[in-house]
């Protein structure tokens, strides 16, 4: 496993293969575990990841609150905006699917967590559609936004309520950019330009969920996550290098994550939670929860 | 995994998976004190319903992980939660929880973390400082303080064909219980463990699976 992004950069440049490759030989190593064997558990994620955006898209989904759910749908079916029948617009919709999924305690896979789990499958899956890449070139981007959420997860952390979301949909888009970088045809050097890209948009980014269930912002954050990715995929295969070298923005994210107060780590005791509005609406819903007066599973539709 | 937090959900349903290791099955009792994040948010992300969960023995891609709280109450699982305060904030991780679990005349306390994308880190298990990651098979066993004990278990899992990942011996005093925690590549089989409880010296031993995905 990695510690430094640069330094797995370094490895694949040396050997001249993709950082995907190398996650999948390091990890092939790591696990004594066969990397045919890797490549098909990350096609069982891959498919759980498709089957949840399927499953949101469909728009019939209340989260437990209420608060969330159907959004997904409306960006598929609703009016036009500037960006109607692009890869843009499809890409916030399957974010917004899977994490209203999510918020339904439906089945989705952490990429790296399940507060941001829609951003990743949103963004590969997306560009994957839009510019005809084929499955096994989406599996090893898979492999190569693992290597770089590992590195997070070593430098940073992977937990709102350790870093704020910039280490969860922040780590998200990092990980999505630099990985549909890399299944585009970016050079391990573009994926180190594209996290970095998509980190620094991030930093700061707190964790403020209503009533500390992960509905809201949280479903809307991942669509926005999922737009700053694809800026930074932008950026990175235009060649546009960032001064400030991957690695050290994410030390940085790490850094901020500490120095953040409590009531923005996941606690609902600040930010949008704390709003005359975000207070009401927790007091209204979860009193819902609690006599199960609402919400319905993926499994059970109203 | 099941939504909607990996912290809260998949990483509470390791530890209560863990746990359950501690007393070779779904346990009779757990309370269940949820400390920080854990305490503050944790109904809302089903914190209750993956631990509980956990404890029966659900993975974290289980469905039933939603209905876990009726499914236990059916089953005769008698669970308490609590909110406490385990220690500062800062130095104790946000998203901890002490499970003591009871099955049969077992009984055990376990004091776990949830670290973020559903890694988890047990601290302590009945009082004992412990690293237990869940990324391995974990053999946790308290042995009088003697001489040649690595050894000897080192020499047990060998005969096994068990390989060594990790292995950390522990004590509260000199001539004091000794405690190892053994991380190993391969899955032990209940004759391992039988052969170390078989040992004098060995107070018991649990075997703790491999939680992670």
């Amino acid at each position: 496993m990695y510690r430094s992004l640069h330094a797995a950069v370094c490895d694949a440049e040396a050997q001249g293969i993709s950082l995907g490759q190398l996650a999948l030989e390091t990890e092939s190593r790591d696990q004594g575990r066969p990397v045919p064997e890797i490549r098909a558990a990350l096609a069982r994620a891959l498919q759980v990841m498709r089957d949840a955006i399927a499953q949101g898209m469909t728009g019939d989904l209340r989260s437990a609150s209420g608060l969330v759910g159907g959004d997904a749908a409306k960006l598929r079916t609703g009016p036009a905006g500037p960006l109607a029948g692009t890869a843009f617009r499809d890409v916030l919709a399957r974010a917004l699917a899977v994490q209203e999924v999510n918020a339904a305690m439906g089945v989705i896979v952490a990429a790296p967590t399940a507060g941001g789990a829609g951003v990743l499958p949103a963004v590969l899956t997306g560009l994957a559609q839009a510019k005809g890449v084929d499955d096994e070139r989406l599996i090893d981007a898979l492999a190569t936004a693992g290597l770089i959420g590992a590195v997070v997860a070593e430098r940073a952390s992977l937990s709102g309520a350790e870093g704020g979301c910039q280490a969860e949909t922040g780590a998200a888009a990092g990980m999505a950019a630099g990985a549909a970088t890399e299944m585009l045809g970016g050079t391990p050097a573009h994926v180190e330009q594209a996290v970095a890209l998509a980190q620094q948009g991030t930093l700061g980014l707190v964790c403020d969920p209503l009533g500390g269930l992960v509905e809201l912002p949280c479903v809307f954050r991942n669509a926005t996550g999922a737009a700053i990715a694809l800026a930074a995929v932008e950026m990175a295969l235009a060649g546009i290098a960032f001064a400030i070298p991957a690695d050290e923005v994410i030390d940085t994210m790490g850094e901020i994550g500490r120095e953040m107060d409590v009531r923005y780590r996941e606690t609902a005791g600040g930010g949008l939670a704390a709003t005359p509005t975000g207070r009401r609406l927790a007091r209204e819903r979860l009193v819902q929860i609690k006599t199960g007066a609402r919400g319905s599973g993926p499994g059970d539709r109203e | 995994m099941v939504g909607p937090s990996s912290s809260h959900t998949a990483g509470a349903c390791r530890l209560g998976l863990l746990a359950r290791c501690l007393v070779g099955g779904t346990p009779e009792r757990a309370t269940i004190e949820l400390h920080g994040s854990f305490a503050r948010t944790g109904e809302g992300h089903g914190t209750d319903k993956a631990i509980v969960g956990g404890l029966m023995g659900f993975r974290p891609d289980d469905e039933r992980l939603r209905t876990a709280l009726e499914i236990a109450e059916r089953e005769g699982l008698d669970y308490r939660f609590e909110k406490t305060r385990l220690g500062d904030e800062g130095v104790v991780h946000p998203n901890t929880a002490r499970i003591t679990v009871e099955r049969g005349d077992r009984r055990s306390v376990m004091v776990g973390s949830s670290l973020g994308a559903g890694r988890v880190l047990v601290t302590a298990i009945d009082g004992y400082p412990v690293e237990v990651t869940g990324n391995y098979h974990t053999i946790v066993l308290v042995a009088e303080d003697v001489r040649g004990s690595v050894a000897r278990i080192a020499g047990l899992l060998a005969d096994h064909g068990i390989n060594i990942a990790t292995l950390r011996l522990t004590r509260k005093e000199r001539g004091g219980d000794a405690f190892m925690v053994i991380e190993i590549d391969e899955v032990p089989d209940e004759r391992v463990r039988d052969e170390i409880r078989g040992l004098s010296w060995v107070r018991w031993a649990f075997r703790l699976d491999k939680v992670s995905a």
